[in-house]
């Protein structure tokens, strides 16, 4: 018999019993639609964290000044300013270290700043241009800071999105406006765009920038020797870990620190954190694929049984078609194309129901929108694997009836 | 030339040792192309056993089977599902139409593992129904049909394949006197037209249509007698559709 032909009868004997049909298939519907789901949920959630961290800045390194230690108690990194304007403008200094693309100093202080009727008190960062193209933020009114307002000590800010907020309300333009900081009057050059959470839950818009001269003249009272706050670094694409290693030795070799002695300053990479929160998140849609997969392999058990029964229940069919000349192969091919046909539609189901539910939760979570085209596809090929697998034995059972058997069975 | 089927000292044993079942001891029989033939016998004679000998649906112990001149007796299951096909036709007590399927769908079922073109295939499952006097109920299902007109159709399966020999196994068992009538007039009619029909039965009424009548006991032919055989006309019952 032709293939078309086989295939069409087993199509019709899964319509004959569409209810039946129906709940055959349930099980692969269920274990293809939660795979297809969690395979969704899982790049969804792997997109919210490179999101994250593309927000935090790429190929990014932070610098943080040593600990201070009196009396054997160490103070925790950034206690002691160990970090000098020296080392900055050695860091960016590409003959001394290739591997650093820019680099940039933050010097942090929570202030109030006030507006006309209004006031906030934010994280206020005296820092360079270079800062801004670090982190790639860009300004969604207004400008960043530009070298010109460093080299002046101009006094003027770039305010985040949520300071704006909080001081002139929900999409006011306050550019060119004016607000005080501790004791002067600053002219608003900005607002950035907005750019959501940290991975920490952070909220990055909630911060101020002025430049880093005013900075130390306003705030800290005069630049001293030593940079007292952090260095933002952004390395060469791809050569993130190469740049810590060159940051790393030329601030020891800078320090005069023997072998023996610790470092008295800390880099952080936060790709590595950016890494290892895609990693948990990976392992995490893995276990939840995998118990999905088992509850595949229960509806792979189902249409196993259905087949069984049909088999019986066509015991005399079965006889017939062999008494008018349907060979072993004719009968084997019939029953496992009815078996491959309702795991197909099953599989087609759900894939259906797992994407769109996949990204039903992610809607509800705020998580990007997926279509893992891939995973239907692997769905749909192990469809025809557990119809196969399943069907197999059925279809033999039924093509190993004996033809007088079959046609007086009751 | 010889007959279309010859059977000679044919034995058929079901088991073995002290168990063993004799079913057949050693039956030989000839029948020539277009004999009406009627197997009789008791429940146990040993009948069932020889139609499905004669069916190729089993194998038989000892003995010989020579089909339309084919020694068929040592052939594998898949040739012998292929002369089922091309040879045989068969026509069974309860009818066994496939549910929920067409008439001519049903018809069309051996030609199917015959693999005839689907076009064909239909042309000559309509021909065979019109032939059986069922030309207006092509898209019927079974339960759409009275007894007689589902046997009709059954008959109409048998035929599709243009077999030589139709082997009908209690065709009347299931039908009231007047459709069975219809329905040796039929068989009589195919016979005139040169198709064997092997016909088991347990009603003398019945046999007395066939040209031949052949009695089995205790797995042995007990009587082979020919006859002339009662005349069975179709009558207007069978256009209306009993």
């Amino acid at each position: 018999m032709s293939p078309f032909q086989t295939s069409r009868i087993a199509a019709r004997a899964v319509v004959r019993n569409k209810m039946r049909s129906f709940l055959t298939t349930l099980g692969v519907i269920i274990g293809v639609g939660a795979v297809i789901a969690m395979m969704a949920i899982g790049s969804g959630a792997k997109a919210q964290v490179e999101a994250a961290f593309a927000a935090m800045g790429t190929d990014l390194l932070v610098v943080l000044p040593g600990s201070s230690s009196a009396s054997g108690v160490h103070g925790g990194f950034g206690s002691q300013p160990t970090l000098t304007w020296d080392d900055l403008a050695a860091i960016e200094d590409p003959s001394q270290v290739a591997s650093v693309k820019i680099a940039a100093p933050a010097l942090r202080s929570n202030m109030p700043i006030v507006s006309e009727d209004q006031n906030w008190t934010t994280s206020v960062t005296g820092t360079t241009p270079e800062y801004f193209d670090i982190r790639s933020w860009r300004a969604d009114r207004g400008a960043v800071l530009t070298q010109e307002d460093v080299d002046t000590t101009a006094k003027v800010i770039v305010l985040g999105a949520t300071v704006a907020e909080k001081l002139y309300g929900v999409s006011s333009n306050p550019t060119g406006m004016s607000v005080r900081v501790g004791t002067s009057q600053y002219r608003i050059a900005g607002v950035l765009a907005k750019k959501g959470q940290s991975p920490t839950g952070q909220d990055y818009d909630d911060a101020a920038f002025i430049p880093v001269t005013t900075f130390g003249q306003k705030v800290q009272g005069g630049l001293k020797k030593y940079l007292s706050g952090t260095i933002y670094v952004q390395a060469s694409a791809g050569q993130t870990a190469r740049a810590q290693a060159d940051v790393s030795n030329l601030l020891r070799e800078r320090h005069h620190l023997t072998q023996n002695d610790e470092d008295d300053f800390s880099i952080r990479n936060l790709s590595e954190i950016a890494g290892a929160q895609e990693e948990g998140t990976k392992t995490m849609t893995t276990l939840l694929a995998s118990v999905a997969a088992v509850s595949l392999l229960v509806g792979g058990i189902g249409i196993m049984n259905i087949m069984l029964v049909s088999v019986t229940e066509r015991t005399r069919e079965i006889g017939v078609r062999k008494a008018i000349g349907a060979r072993k192969g004719d009968v084997i091919r019939q029953f496992l194309l009815e078996a491959i046909v309702l795991s197909e539609l099953g599989g087609l189901a759900g894939i259906f129901f797992g994407i769109a539910g996949g990204n039903g939760v992610a809607l509800w979570f705020d998580m990007s929108v997926v279509f893992p085209w891939v995973w239907a596809l692997v769905g749909l090929v192990v469809c025809s694997v557990i119809g196969i697998g399943f069907g197999w034995y059925p279809a033999w059972k039924a093509s190993s009836l004996h033809p007088i058997e079959a046609l007086r069975y009751e | 030339m010889p007959a279309l089927i010859e059977l000679d000292a044919v034995e058929k044993t079901y088991g073995d040792g002290d168990a063993a079942v004799h079913a057949l001891r050693g039956v030989t029989l000839h029948i020539a192309q277009g004999e009406f033939v009627a197997i009789m016998g008791a429940s146990g004679s040993g009948k069932s056993t020889l139609m499905n000998l004669l069916g190729c649906l089993d194998t038989l112990t000892r003995g010989s089977y020579r089909l339309d001149g084919r020694e068929v007796a040592k052939l594998g299951a898949r040739d012998l599902a292929v002369v089922r096909n091309r040879t045989l036709g068969f026509v069974f007590q309860s009818f066994n139409l496939l549910p929920r399927t067409s008439a001519v769908e049903n018809v069309e079922l051996p030609l199917l593992y015959a693999d005839v073109p689907s076009k064909e295939r239909r042309a000559r499952a309509k021909e065979a129904l019109d032939r059986v006097g069922l030309a207006g109920r092509f898209g019927h299902h079974p339960n759409q049909l009275s007894g007689g007109q589902q046997q009709r159709v059954a008959i109409a399966r048998a035929l599709v394949g243009r077999p030589k020999v139709i082997l009908a196994d209690e065709p009347t068992g299931n039908l009231d006197s007047q459709t069975s009538i219809n329905v040796m007039a039929l068989f009589q009619e195919l016979g005139r037209e040169g198709i064997t029909v092997v016909l088991v039965t347990h009603e003398p009424d019945i046999a007395e249509f066939a040209s031949r009548v052949i009695v089995v006991k205790d797995g042995l032919v007990q009587t082979d007698r020919s006859q002339s055989p009662r005349q069975a006309y179709r009558v207007a019952a069978l256009e209306t559709g009993t």
